[in-house]
């Protein structure tokens, strides 16, 4: 297993190293700092072999983390990301201040033991630092069925938000063909609900009604009954009963209090795209780029596409940027390399257009502008859902959000004067959303 | 312990200051101080000086403080091995406590401190706590198992703590049962034969309940035990594998991948008619592709074992090429793995769009990216016939555009081209002759050079241009002169007349100005032979290539099957067996799949491992990229690094071990199956490419060993032939196949004037001159001929194979081999190449040779031995031979050390011969 677990700052120093096996050698710390951090050339894969070592890193903002082993080991990556997650959630976000070593010793402690890993959630965790009132029970939720919730959570209201967050992969080639697309989603939840309740989470997706033989429990959702849409394949976070999900297409669990991810999910067919962005890039001499970008809005007239964020990359050696935009605001921010295009909101069928007049410095540099691709982000309220059918003791608040946002990858043709590179790719808002539409929760 | 830190230096000040705070009586400060230390602990200064202090402040009833001294003593407790004893009496003490957590972490502290005094102290304690009513303290205590057997095992079976720890496999919290399990698994790894993880169905079905209710690192302990597991039949192993199928769906890809172990494994056992095994190749895809929107490291990992699985079972992902497409912005690491499975699942159905993509790719920025790009393209227009035209059209684009190492890449992958479709696109050579300037990697000129000499005879200027290579000569790297030599020579056979000069100056610079032996010897080789026969010589350099197959970096089969049985760990993501990289005994067992229905393999031979893991010598496992061009011109220089000894070190370690006495065999005996055999240190099989001109030479020469010749046997008895009686026999003297007769006249009568004509035959043999017989034969006189023979005779397929008109002949001797397969690639992938069912097995018994024995037995025969393997104490030789006919042999012969039965498989794309050949392995083995 783990045999050690070290973490350092973006300058290479330690921040904390724990030895779990005695097979790892104090020097493996330095090992990793020389070959990897400080490596002459950059480290091309993320398990390397340093003397019979075997290093798996990772880094998360400025924080390189590396875990050592000398055995056939596993799910390695998978505990790093966990600490990086109950690290954030504890101390509010990853920065090298919070590596500080009080709390983490405790912590890494907990989450590995002899290099296994023991315990990940979040809250049971805070429970283990703070230590307040709960001492005695701790031990049994742990290590029971239900190790991400304690007994007794008591809330004045009972809430639950439900974020969908999606976003469209789209890739096309030079010649504006799409090579393929792909939506993938993430439900992200908040509970703040009291005792043990047991939720349940239907989706009308094709799954559910080819295994249901009707789609009769998606009228509650109200509309769009009909459409459904095909998930490839959904993975679930681990209070979700798996076996009966295989068995009867049900995601019933007991959630765990506060923040977590419910599900993520894949869906490659039928996507349409809420938006068509085209942009127009043409190389005037060396010094001079024009770009043009279109976005138009492509979805149903029910919906509102909010705090639409477009960033478009420019050159390295960019000296300044003109810009004129129909809509919004626009500034370059040197920093990122980009020009941040920002509207606040844009109806169905709108199109706004931003046309920038950037100047190089010339360069003898040989290296062409890799030319990545635009991404776009925007939000739609969609579907708020005030439910009070439910049989909560106390009133309920089911509030629906769906907010997208889009990464969108598209190379690019590398040629220079009038290229005409065509890119777009949006969220599915509408279509994809609508596979959540039903709701269930029960309590216990 | 801990010194050689960059931090490690804290002054003496503050160590004083520390040591005050923590003797003061002020609980606060005490607190405030030991955080201080154990501050300094973390990031790796040596507070080791305040062991006396911190030790006194353990005794404490703040839960928070205890911790911290606990972490301290588990750092330097080693350091201070005899004050650490004071701190025993405490733990024993907190074992006891009301307070679960603080009896949890007493165990768990008191198993990280490696001091044998406390360990001693530790098993009452343990044993407690192993039956404690608390889960927490009970599933502690069963990692603290595992510790204390890595301290010391001998203490854990006296004191049958191994058996405490089976029984909480049957525990009622799923969280003890799966650490139970992960400890278990672990002692397990370094006992191989103590069968300590008995799994039986009903162990099994108590897994599978505790799988459904464990935390996600649990579900993987209890997966990954799972997986070492054999069904009895297939409806047990179905029956698992519906109850590990909703893994699949978990967030946490660890789990996923450790339960897509346990389906590859257990799908081996499910009939394939069977609908739930399509319903379960099915399932496996989705999964598969999600883990691609994972963080990029996750990505990377789930890359390398979809590579891996690909080559098992290409049929789950067949249809989903898109998603390995390279995104803009994934990492590199993770580019050039989805390249790498792109090739993989290229087929025609998807070609157009995998090029067009290739094409993409190779106008990108990053260099070893691109380069992969364009050997992609290579390897698409090898792999796929239909597309090559359309390859070999777009790296003529990626010629054209100049880019120096798009060129140099591409006219390596062109080569390959060359010797898949031979006669097909050597239209395109003008343009590539226009680029050799630009070419300054060694192995882009190699390829150029073979090219220019392969196509010597359609190259006008071929002389000037390798003359211009022979100017520098002597700066050239190895590959580039050895592929030079050879070029000229080929150039010199096909133009003998303008080039003589040429190829006498490269021979003088190759023999003389050279000390490079390969180099030298070839030099040397080509040099006699080209004096004493021109003729030999043409049909040496010369000989027709086999055709290179399609997948040139598959991982060789027995290794993937170990690799699919590690899947989801480190070993799948180096495409390593454990024993590469794990040193000492743990994880060298090797596992293998369990076989299919019906055929009930065991799955673990009991032998594995009994050497207490010395050095065994790991498979080879084939370069999966790079070395591709060194093999394909014979030039392995390069023998594959990636691992410990390969085969053809093993070889020479052998005679080594020879020449310095039986002392050795012992010590290695284990890793080589057979102790080494009192043979003559003389070279055995032949491993690397770039000997085999030698050796043809040497087969031809006169082997040292002798070619086996059968004694004669009467062919025609005088009674059907008039009275006269032949006797014969076929041989191989100095490489010329002769027929060697006595002829004996048994009537009355002078008999003269013999002459023999040869029907056809199916190996083309036919006379190279009259029979010779010069004076008459007398009655009851005997005359021995000897008829040397060729095989440019016209080929007609006989039954039987051998039959040569007048009696059985035996073939084996036969072997023309003017070269044999010569790079495990190429024999793997002919391997592959040959359909299934034509392969043979055949069982030689009572033959008591051991394998290297043997081996050199054969190739005396002119079998040639390609590689070694030694798995589970059997050797395993691949041979391979041509027969004169052109039909190419291939041949596994598996030996176990004290068992005088062979068991030989021989693949073949004539299955009708595969008899003849077994027969000669069992008479040359034999005699």
């Amino acid at each position: 297993m783990i045999g050690g677990l070290f973490i350092y700052n973006h300058k290479g120093e330690v921040l904390i190293s724990r030895v779990y096996r005695d097979d790892i050698g104090r020097n493996a710390v330095d090992a990793f700092r020389v070959n990897i951090i400080h490596a002459r050339q950059q480290v091309r894969s993320p398990v390397t072999n340093i003397a019979h070592t075997s290093f798996f890193h990772a880094k998360r903002s400025n924080i390189w983390l590396a875990a050592a082993t000398k055995q056939n080991v596993i799910m390695v990556f998978e505990s790093l990301y966990k600490m990086c997650d109950v690290m954030a959630a504890y101390f509010g976000k990853i920065s090298e201040d919070c590596w500080t070593p009080k709390e983490n010793t405790v912590l890494t402690g907990n989450i590995l033991d002899f290099g296994y890993p023991q315990n990940s959630e979040t809250g049971a965790l805070k429970t283990f630092i703070t230590q307040q009132g709960v001492k005695s029970q701790i031990t049994s939720q742990v290590t029971g069925q239900i190790g991400w919730r304690r007994e007794g959570i008591k809330y004045r209201r009972n809430e639950l938000f439900l974020d969908v967050l999606e976003s469209v992969n789209l890739l096309m080639s030079p010649q504006g063909q799409v090579l393929s697309t792909n939506v993938s989603g993430r439900v992200v939840m908040k509970s703040y609900l009291s005792g043990m309740p047991e939720c349940k989470f239907g989706m009308n997706d094709k799954i559910v009604i080819e295994k249901q033989g009707k789609g009769g429990r998606s009228e509650d959702g109200g509309k769009s009954s009909k459409q459904s849409i095909a998930i490839d394949d959904c993975t679930f976070h681990h209070c979700v009963r798996l076996s009966k999900f295989d068995s009867e297409r049900s995601i019933s669990f007991i959630p765990p209090d506060g923040e977590y991810e419910l599900m993520r999910y894949r869906t490659t067919k039928d996507i349409i795209l809420p938006f068509r962005v085209i942009p127009l890039v043409r190389e005037v001499g060396r010094t001079k780029l024009e770009v043009k970008v279109v976005i138009k809005s492509n979805f149903k007239s029910s919906l509102l596409a909010q705090k639409i964020e477009v960033h478009i990359p420019t050159p390295l050696n960019t000296s300044g940027v003109q810009l004129i935009c129909m809509k919004g605001k626009a500034k370059y921010k040197a920093s990122e390399n980009a020009i941040i295009w920002k509207i606040k909101r844009m109806a169905e069928m709108e199109e706004s257009q931003i046309s920038a007049e950037i100047k190089l410095l010339p360069t003898n540099d040989k290296k062409k502008w890799t030319r990545p691709p635009l991404s776009m982000n925007f939000e739609v309220r969609y579907l708020k859902v005030f439910e009070s059918k439910l049989n909560y003791s106390d009133h309920d608040v089911i509030k629906w959000f769906v907010t997208s946002d889009e990464v969108e990858s598209t190379r690019c043709a590398a040629d220079a004067a009038g290229a005409d590179e065509k890119k777009e790719g949006c969220p599915v808002t509408s279509s994809s959303s609508s596979s959540l539409l039903l709701f269930l929760l029960s309590a216990l | 312990m801990m010194n050689d830190s960059l931090f490690s230096l804290v002054c003496a000040g503050e160590i004083f200051e520390l040591k005050a705070e923590l003797n003061s009586d002020k609980k606060e400060k005490k607190k405030e101080a030991v955080k201080k230390v154990i501050a300094s602990m973390t990031v790796g200064k040596d507070v080791s000086a305040l062991f006396p202090d911190v030790v006194n402040c353990m005794q404490t009833d703040n839960l928070e403080l205890k911790k911290l001294v606990y972490l301290y003593l588990m750092n330097y407790a080693k350091s201070q091995p005899d004050m650490a004893i004071m701190a025993v009496n405490t733990f024993v003490k907190d074992c006891e406590d009301p307070n679960p957590l603080i009896r949890a972490l007493a165990v768990r502290t008191m198993g990280c401190i490696r001091v044998d005094k406390i360990t001693e102290y530790l098993c009452e304690p343990l044993r407690k706590c192993l039956k404690d009513e608390d889960p927490y303290v009970r599933k502690t205590a069963a990692v603290c198992v595992a510790k204390l057997h890595d301290i010391n095992a001998q203490l854990v079976e006296d004191q049958g703590f191994l058996d405490t720890l089976k029984d909480l496999i049957s525990d009622s919290n799923p969280m003890v049962v799966a650490n139970a399990v992960a400890a278990l698994s672990e002692i397990a790894e370094s006992h191989p034969n103590s069968n300590l993880l008995d799994l039986n169905p009903q162990t099994i079905n108590k897994l599978l309940t505790a799988l459904n209710e464990c935390t996600e690192w649990g579900q993987i302990f209890i997966l990954d035990c799972l997986a070492n597991y054999t069904p009895r039949d297939d409806r047990e192993s179905q029956s698992i594998c519906e109850r590990v199928t909703p893994r699949l769906s978990h967030a946490n890809s660890a789990v996923v991948l450790s339960a897509v172990k346990v389906l590859m494994k257990f799908m081996e056992m499910l009939p394939k008619d069977l609908d739930y095994y399509g319903t379960l190749l099915k399932k496996l895809a989705p999964p598969l592709v999600t883990l691609l929107s994972a963080e990029p490291e996750l990505q990377y990992v789930a890359l390398r074992n979809i590579n891996l699985i690909v080559q098992r079972r290409p049929e789950i992902l067949k249809h989903e090429m898109k998603v390995f497409f390279v995104k803009y912005n994934d990492p590199i690491y993770v580019k050039l793995e989805k390249l790498d499975i792109m090739i993989r699942l290229a087929s025609q159905a998807n070609i157009a769009q995998v090029l067009a993509e290739l094409k993409e790719y190779a106008t990108e920025v990053d260099v070893d990216f691109v380069r992969k790009a364009v050997r992609a393209i290579g390897r698409c227009a090898i792999k796929v016939e239909q597309s090559a035209e359309r390859c070999v059209s777009t790296l003529l684009d990626l010629i054209q555009t100049k880019v120096n190492y798009v060129v140099q890449e591409a006219i390596v992958v062109i080569k390959d081209i060359f010797r898949k479709y031979p006669n097909k696109y050597e239209s395109v050579i003008a343009t590539l002759c226009e680029n050799l300037d630009s070419l300054d990697e060694p192995e882009a000129r190699a390829a150029m050079i073979w090219i220019v000499g392969e196509y010597a005879e359609r190259i006008d200027n071929a002389d000037e241009l390798l003359e211009s290579f022979l100017e520098g000569f002597h700066d050239e790297s190895t590959q580039v002169q050895l592929q030079l030599l050879t070029a000229i020579v080929k150039l010199f056979l096909k133009k003998p007349t303008e080039t003589q000069e040429l190829v006498q100056q490269v021979l003088s610079l190759a023999t003389q100005d050279s000390d490079n032996p390969d180099l030298r010897d070839r030099g040397y080789i080509y040099w006699r032979l080209l004096s004493t026969d021109p003729v030999a010589a043409k049909e040496v350099v010369l000989a027709e290539k086999p055709l290179i197959s399609e997948e040139t970096d598959l991982i060789e089969p027995t290794l993937l099957e170990e690799l699919i049985c590690h899947i989801g760990t480190l070993a799948s993501v180096y495409h390593k067996p454990p024993s590469a990289f794990v040193e000492g005994s743990r994880g060298v067992q090797h596992k293998r799949l369990p076989g299919s229905a019906g055929s009930g393999e065991s799955v673990e031979s009991p032998d594995t491992g009994s050497a207490a893991g010395v050095s065994e010598a790991p498979p080879a496992v084939i370069p999966s990229q790079g070395d591709l061009l060194g093999d394909l011109l014979n030039l392995d220089l390069t023998p594959p690094t990636t691992t410990g000894p390969p085969p053809p070190s093993s070889g020479m370690q052998m005679g080594a071990m020879d020449l310095l006495g039986g002392g050795l065999d012992s010590l290695m005996g284990a890793g080589f199956g057979a102790p080494p055999a009192a043979m003559p240190a003389s070279f055995t099989a032949p491993v690397s490419g770039g000997l085999d001109d030698l050796f043809d030479l040497g087969g031809g020469v006169g082997m040292p060993m002798g070619a086996y010749s059968p004694p004669k046997t009467v062919w025609l008895p005088a009674m059907k032939a008039k009275g006269l009686e032949i006797s014969g026999t076929f041989a191989r003297r100095a490489g010329v196949i002769q027929m060697e007769m006595t002829l004996t006249n048994k009537a009355m009568s002078v008999m003269t004037d013999f002459a023999i004509q040869f029907n056809r035959n199916s190996f083309g043999l036919a006379p190279a001159g009259p029979l010779q017989v010069l004076t008459p034969l007398s009655p009851n006189q005997s005359i021995e001929v000897t008829l040397p023979l060729n095989t440019v005779g016209p080929v007609m397929k006989m039954e039987p194979l051998n039959n040569l008109q007048v009696t059985d002949v035996h073939i084996y001797l036969y072997h023309k081999s003017h070269y044999y397969l010569h790079s495990r690639q190429v024999f793997l992938a002919t391997w592959k190449d040959i359909p299934n069912d034509n392969e043979s097995q055949f069982q030689i018994k009572d033959c008591h040779l051991n394998s290297d024995a043997a081996s050199n037995k054969l190739q005396g025969s002119n079998i040639f031995t390609i590689a070694k393997r030694t798995v589970e104490g059997q050797d395993m030789l691949y041979q391979s031979m041509k027969l004169t006919n052109g039909i190419w042999v291939l041949a596994e012969l598996r030996v176990q050390a004290g068992n005088p039965n062979y068991t030989i498989s021989l693949k073949c794309r004539a299955p009708e011969v595969s008899q003849c050949v077994f027969q000669s392995y069992e008479a040359v083995l034999k005699n």
